[in-house]
């Protein structure tokens, strides 16, 4: 019997990677490896809606499928080390597993403070985080966001419809300004202090003080901002620890083609090793030939069913491997966040557009609007408040590559 | 035929479905989600990817 398919990540990622391997008819023994004791579920619930109500694991599961019902999960496993000569794997308790085949799909972790520890500190990434956190965001708790991107600014809005104080601390000259643009970033700032917000922008975190726990967060210019609980929420860094010893090339994530297959430092593609989900940097031709990382939420299940699809036809080794690989492969980014009553969808790489390609296509942007950012002519993304339906032409303009 | 259920009280409105599943779900004039509750078997494919792509993990084929 050959060496089974090894899925390194047991999130929504490796989660769809198996079920498009199954799809392709791959049949043999396939094994999906996860640090999380919790079988995949979905993230973003976790700084929005389930945040605010109950939170467990059922909340927020995926629903098991009848082709994956075969699959081994060891979850709960850390891998340490990789070797892609001798195709095994080494977990975190000393055991060394054969692979035919590796998909990476280890994703992120959040980024903290470089900060001494202390009782009170949280960050949102896992089922476990937000259970930790649910529990402190009582009525009248004094709440610190470190962080005003996405995350950071959901937090804020969840914790303050709980009945939390919350102030947000941020480096940034407005909140969510790098991935949409000043336009949209001041209107979400107005917002939130619509809501009762409070930010401390172009500030940092410089020192926590309390006893048995956090009771002071002291900013960068000394004030001094009373606190019971801080969320971190300042980015995110890349799990490639375990990869470090392999050729792959590992700059930012792990460099991948468009059928996701990881690339080594020397250029050569492999044809046994994928990269799914936020740690692939891979280029979208949709856009341009530069490969990049793409945190969105859609990205994790468009790129598993990607690699599950070309690595099944090369496991298949009946002719249409290299026809498959060849396909292509665009998919759209999109996002969505819920803070207050704001409800944003964004498609494209809003990134991409030149300092002066923001503007507004439709409605007011004090109540419902939508925003396109163009690079040149060319409509590269779009950001909607509101308005879904009238956003949905938008996007097909910008699969189109039309402005 | 199969058939579909949306958890309307998760669903947020954001029509990913309908981009997967035209001829199931569709988004009406007040950007609220209407979709048909059985469908032929040939739209199954469509619809479980309408299901991957929901980011509020509302939609369910009722098997």
């Amino acid at each position: 019997m050959s060496a089974p398919v090894v899925i390194v990540g047991a999130a929504m990622g490796g989660l769809r990677t198996a079920e498009a391997l199954r799809r392709a008819g791959y049949a043999g023994a396939l094994t999906v490896i996860g640090d999380e004791v919790h079988a995949p579920y979905n993230r973003p619930p976790l700084s929005k809606d389930v945040l605010s109500t109950v939170v467990s694991h059922e909340a927020v599961a995926f629903p098991a499928r009848a082709a994956t019902a075969d699959v081994d999960w060891m979850l709960g496993t850390r891998v340490t080390s990789v070797d892609l000569d001798a195709h095994t794997i080494v977990t975190d308790d000393g055991t060394v597993l054969p692979w035919r085949a590796l998909v990476i799909a280890t994703g992120l972790r959040p980024r903290r403070l470089q900060l001494p520890p202390i009782a009170g500190r949280h960050s949102v990434r896992t089922l476990d985080d937000a259970m930790a956190l649910r529990g402190e965001l009582v009525p009248g708790a004094r709440v610190v966001l470190a962080g005003s991107g996405f995350i950071g600014c959901e937090v804020a809005a969840t914790a303050r419809k709980l009945g939390c104080e919350v102030t947000v601390v941020s480096p940034s000259v407005e909140p969510i300004v790098r991935p949409l643009g000043r336009l949209l970033a001041t209107e979400l700032r107005r917002r939130h202090e619509a809501h009762g917000v409070s930010f401390r922008l172009g500030r940092t975190i410089a020192q926590l003080d309390g006893g048995n726990r956090l009771d002071e967060v002291v900013l960068d210019d000394g004030e001094i901002l009373p606190a019971d609980v801080l969320v971190e929420a300042i980015g995110s860094d890349c799990n490639t620890g375990w990869l470090a010893s392999t050729d792959l090339d590992l700059r930012d994530g792990v460099l991948a083609d468009p059928a996701m297959r990881a690339i080594s430092i020397d250029g050569r593609v492999r044809d046994d090793v994928y990269v799914v989900g936020d740690i692939a940097r891979f280029p979208n031709l949709m856009f341009d030939d530069v490969p990049r990382r793409v945190e969105h939420w859609n990205i994790p299940t468009d790129t598993g069913k990607r690699a599950g699809s070309v690595l099944g036809a090369w496991l298949a080794d009946d002719g249409t491997y290299a026809e498959v690989a060849a396909q292509r492969f665009t998919p759209m980014p999109a996002f969505w966040s819920n803070q207050f009553e704001v409800s944003l969808q964004a498609y494209g790489l809003p990134g991409l557009a030149d300092p002066d390609g923001i503007r507004i296509l439709a409605g007011d942007i004090a109540a419902e609007v939508i925003v396109g950012y163009f690079r040149g002519e060319r409509l590269v993304a779009v950001v909607g408040l509101g308005l879904k339906a009238a956003l949905l032409p938008y996007r097909e303009q910008i699969a189109a590559g039309v402005g | 035929m199969i058939k579909i259920q949306v958890d309307m009280a998760l669903c947020q409105h954001y029509g990913q479905c309908v981009f997967e599943a035209p001829n199931v779900f569709h988004l009406n004039d007040d950007d609220k989600l209407e979709y048909l509750a059985e469908a032929d078997d040939s739209e199954r494919d469509n619809v479980e990817a309408a299901v991957d792509v929901c980011p509020m993990q509302a939609i369910r084929i009722v098997e």
